[in-house]
C-alpha cells in the first residue's frame, strides 16, 4: 500500500493544475489517460511527476477519442480513471462520454474552457457549459461542478470521483484558463482527515471468479434492437439521475432577499459577480447574488424561487448565454425578467459588473 | 436446448444459436476464438470487447466478461482496461471498417506502443452492419452500395494491407498473421497464438480474419467460398507475418516473415 499522499494539512500556493494533480492524488485516483491540449496539459505534468511515487500510472494516448475511452476502459477495471481536456478535445470527448452515460460508467473528466468555437484561444473561455453539460447524442446525465477557485479546484475534485462512483454517473470538474493557470494560495488535506469518506471503486469486468461456472458473465452492451427496452432503461437511469439530483444540486446565494436585482454568475465570473454586489451593497444599493455550483443537474427548485420571487435578475458570463440557456429551462414559466451581460471568451471584471448593474438600476 | 458437441466449453449456450445470418464468417472466428479460450483455460481472466459493425451481435456470445464499445473505439477500451489491470487479458473484436475506416489511429497507436492486447479484426471487404457499403478493404472493381459501378482504385484507393501495417510499425514481441475463416485449423492456430503472445507480455497481437458477407456480398454458398478463396487471396496473402522469436531478448529485431501468398 502506499503512504498517505497528504499527511496533514498544509497551505499551498499553486496553479490551479497543479491543484487539480493534487486532489486526484488525495482522492486516490489510480490511472490518467490524456491527450496534451493547452490549457489543461500542467494536470498531466503534475500527474506524471507525482503518480510514480505512489503507484500510478499514466497513459498518453493518440487522441481525446482514445483517452475518452481508455479513461472508460480503466473504471470498467475497476480503478478510479480520470481524464482532462479542454475545447475541441472536449468535443471529441463527447464521444467517450455518451458511452460512459449508456453503461453508467464513472468516469472523471477535469475539463480547462478555452475560447471557442473551433481552436479560437488557448486561454479561456465559459464556453463549453452547453457540452459539458448536454454534449453528446443523450440526455445529459452527468454530474458538472463549476469551481471558482483553487480551494473549490481541490475539493470538488476529490468530491467528483466520490460522487461519480457514488451514483455512477460520469462527473466532471468545470474550470478554465485562468483557474488552471494562475497561482492561489489554498489548504491541501487528506479527505479522510476531514471526515470525507473515499467509495472504494469496484470492477465492472474481471470479477472473481469464473463466468457460467461461479458467476454470470459481466456483459455490457450499448446497442438496443427494442424501442421498448431502450425506452425502459433511460427511463430507470432518469429516475435514478431526477432522484440523486437534490442530494447533489449546490448553490451559493446571498443578499437576496430584498435584493432589487440578483446577479447570477458560475465559476471563475462569480467572483466578479460577489465583489461587485459586496462593493455595491456598501454603497448602500440592494442587489444579491445567486450561483449555480452543479450546473447539472442544476438546484433547479432554488431557480425557480429566485425567478418567481424576483422582477430582475443579471445574468453574466464569458459566453453568448449558455448558463443563461440552462437558467431559462430551470425557470420556465416563472415572471423575472432576465438581463445579460454576456462576454464570450474574455474575462469578466467586478466593476464591469458594476458598471452593468448602475446602468439597470438608474 | 441440445448442446452440440462442436460448441466450445467458453460459448454461452443460452444466447445460441447465434444472431449471425447464415453463412457468415463472424460465427466461424469466433468458434475459433471460443476453442482458442478453452485450450488456454483462460475463461476467467479473459476480458472480450466487441466493436459496433456485426461485432456487435457478439456482446453476449461468450461465458466471458464482455464489453460492447463504439464504432472503432474497442481498441482503446481494451487498452485502458489493461493499462488499469495487466493480469486481464483483453481481446477485442472487431470489423474492417472498425479497424482500418474510422478506428484506424487507434489501431496504429496501439501498435505502435506495443500495447498487450489482442486485437481480431474480421475483413469481410465491406461494412456489412450498415448494409454492404465501400471499406478500405473492398476488392477492386467489387460491387457495393457506395460504390455501385465497382472500386475505382484511382478514386477510392486500394484495399488496406492491415496486417502488413501493423508489421511495419510494430517493434520486437509483435505478433501479426492474417487468418482465413476457410481454413479453420491455422484461424484457431493464429488466433491461440495472439492470445498467447498477450500473455507472456510480449507485445501487440493482431490477427486479421479473411471472412464471409453472403448477405450483402449476395453470393450462394459456393460463390462464397469462392470469394474468400479465390477472390480475397488475390489481394490478401494469408499466413503468420510476425512472431516474436521465442528466445529473443527484448531490443532484437523481430523477424519479419515475407508471407507465402494464398492460404496455406
Ligand atoms: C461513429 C459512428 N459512425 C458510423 C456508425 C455506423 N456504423 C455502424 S456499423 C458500421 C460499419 C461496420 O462495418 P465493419 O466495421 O466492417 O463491420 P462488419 O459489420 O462488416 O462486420 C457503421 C459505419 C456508427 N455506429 N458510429
Ligand atoms: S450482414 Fe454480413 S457480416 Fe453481418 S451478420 Fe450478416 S453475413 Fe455476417
Ligand atoms: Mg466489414
Amino acid at each position: 500500500m502506499t503512504d498517505k499522499v497528504i499527511e496533514q494539512e498544509k497551505r499551498a500556493f499553486l496553479t490551479g493544475n497543479e491543484v487539480v494533480a493534487w486532489a486526484a492524488l488525495a482522492a486516490e485516483a489510480d490511472i490518467m489517460y490524456g491527450y496534451p491540449i493547452t490549457p489543461q496539459n500542467e494536470i498531466m505534468h503534475y500527474w506524471t511527476r507525482l503518480a510514480p511515487r505512489y503507484n500510478k500510472t499514466f497513459l498518453q494516448t493518440e487522441d481525446e477519442l482514445s483517452a475518452g475511452f481508455t479513461t472508460v476502459g480503466g473504471v470498467l477495471a475497476g480503478r478510479k480513471a480520470f481524464t482532462a481536456t479542454a475545447g475541441p478535445g472536449n468535443t471529441l470527448m463527447q464521444e467517450p462520454i455518451s458511452m460512459a452515460e449508456m453503461l453508467r460508467l464513472p468516469i472523471v473528466v477535469v475539463i480547462q474552457q478555452r475560447g471557442g468555437p473551433s481552436t479560437a484561444t488557448v486561454i479561456y473561455s465559459q464556453q463549453e457549459v452547453t457540452m459539458t453539460t448536454i454534449g453528446g447524442n443523450g440526455e445529459g446525465m452527468r454530474v458538472v461542478y463549476s469551481t471558482s477557485s483553487h480551494q473549490e479546484l481541490f475539493d470538488y475534485t476529490i468530491k467528483a470521483f466520490n460522487v461519480a462512483w457514488k451514483y455512477r454517473f460520469p462527473t466532471f470538474v468545470l474550470g478554465d484558463g485562468y483557474q488552471a493557470k494562475m497561482r492561489e494560495p489554498l489548504t491541501l488535506y487528506d479527505p479522510e482527515s476531514r471526515g470525507i469518506e473515499l467509495i472504494k471503486p469496484e470492477p465492472y469486468v474481471g470479477k472473481e471468479g469464473t463466468p457460467g461456472l461461479d458467476r454470470p458473465p459481466a456483459q455490457y452492451r450499448n446497442t438496443y434492437s427494442m424501442e421498448e427496452e431502450l425506452y425502459e432503461k433511460l427511463t430507470d437511469y432518469m429516475k435514478d439521475y431526477n432522484d440523486m439530483a437534490p442530494a447533489v444540486a449546490e448553490y451559493q446565494e446571498s443578499n437576496v432577499e430584498d435584493a432589487e436585482l440578483v446577479i447570477i454568475g458560475h465559476g471563475i465570473v462569480f467572483r466578479a459577480v460577489k465583489a461587485a454586489v459586496d462593493n455595491l451593497r456598501e454603497r448602500g444599493i440592494k442587489v444579491g447574488y445567486f450561483r449555480p455550483v452543479t450546473l447539472r443537474p442544476l438546484p433547479v427548485p432554488q431557480i425557480k424561487e429566485l425567478f418567481s420571487s424576483k422582477k430582475k435578475v443579471l445574468v453574466v458570463e464569458s459566453a453568448f448565454g449558455q448558463l443563461a440557456r440552462l437558467l431559462k429551462e430551470a425557470a420556465y414559466g416563472s415572471t423575472a425578467e432576465m438581463l445579460t451581460l454576456f462576454k464570450p471568451g474574455v474575462g469578466i471584471t467586478s466593476e464591469e459588473v458594476e458598471a452593468e448593474v448602475e446602468k439597470i438600476l438608474a | 436446448m441440445s448442446v452440440q458437441p462442436t460448441m466450445p466449453k467458453s460459448w454461452r449456450v443460452d444466447t445460441k444459436p447465434h444472431k449471425f445470418c447464415p453463412g457468415c464468417g463472424h460465427g466461424l472466428v469466433l468458434k475459433a476464438l471460443g476453442q482458442a479460450i478453452d485450450e488456454l483455460d483462460i475463461q476467467d481472466r479473459v476480458v472480450f470487447g466487441c466493436d459496433i459493425g456485426c461485432s456487435l451481435l457478439a456482446w453476449d456470445f461468450f461465458n466471458v466478461d464482455t464489453v460492447q464499445t463504439h464504432h472503432g473505439r474497442t481498441n482503446p477500451v481494451m487498452t485502458g482496461i489493461k493499462r488499469a489491470n495487466p493480469d486481464l487479458i483483453c481481446i477485442g473484436y472487431m470489423g474492417d471498417g472498425g479497424g482500418y475506416a474510422i478506428g484506424s489511429q487507434h489501431l496504429v497507436n496501439a501498435a505502435t506502443r506495443n500495447e498487450r492486447i489482442t486485437a481480431i479484426l474480421v475483413n469481410n471487404a465491406q461494412y456489412g452492419m450498415t448494409g454492404g457499403q465501400m471499406a478500405p478493404t473492398t476488392l477492386p472493381g467489387m460491387k457495393t452500395e457506395t460504390t455501385p459501378y465497382g472500386r475505382d482504385v484511382d478514386s477510392t484507393g486500394y484495399p488496406c494491407q492491415g496486417p502488413e501495417m501493423v508489421a511495419a510499425i510494430t517493434r520486437e514481441g509483435a505478433y501479426v498473421a492474417r487468418a482465413s475463416v476457410a481454413r479453420p485449423v491455422p484461424l484457431k492456430n493464429y488466433i491461440k497464438r495472439a492470445i498467447e503472445n498477450q500473455m507472456s507480455g510480449n507485445g501487440f497481437s493482431f490477427v486479421e480474419c479473411l471472412s464471409t458477407c453472403p448477405t450483402n456480398w449476395r453470393t450462394n454458398n459456393v460463390e462464397t467460398i469462392n470469394f474468400v478463396e479465390k477472390e480475397m487471396t488475390k489481394y490478401y496473402n494469408v499466413g503468420e507475418i510476425k512472431v516474436p522469436d521465442p528466445k529473443e531478448p527484448l531490443g532484437i529485431k523481430t523477424s519479419i516473415k515475407v508471407p507465402t501468398g494464398g492460404i496455406g
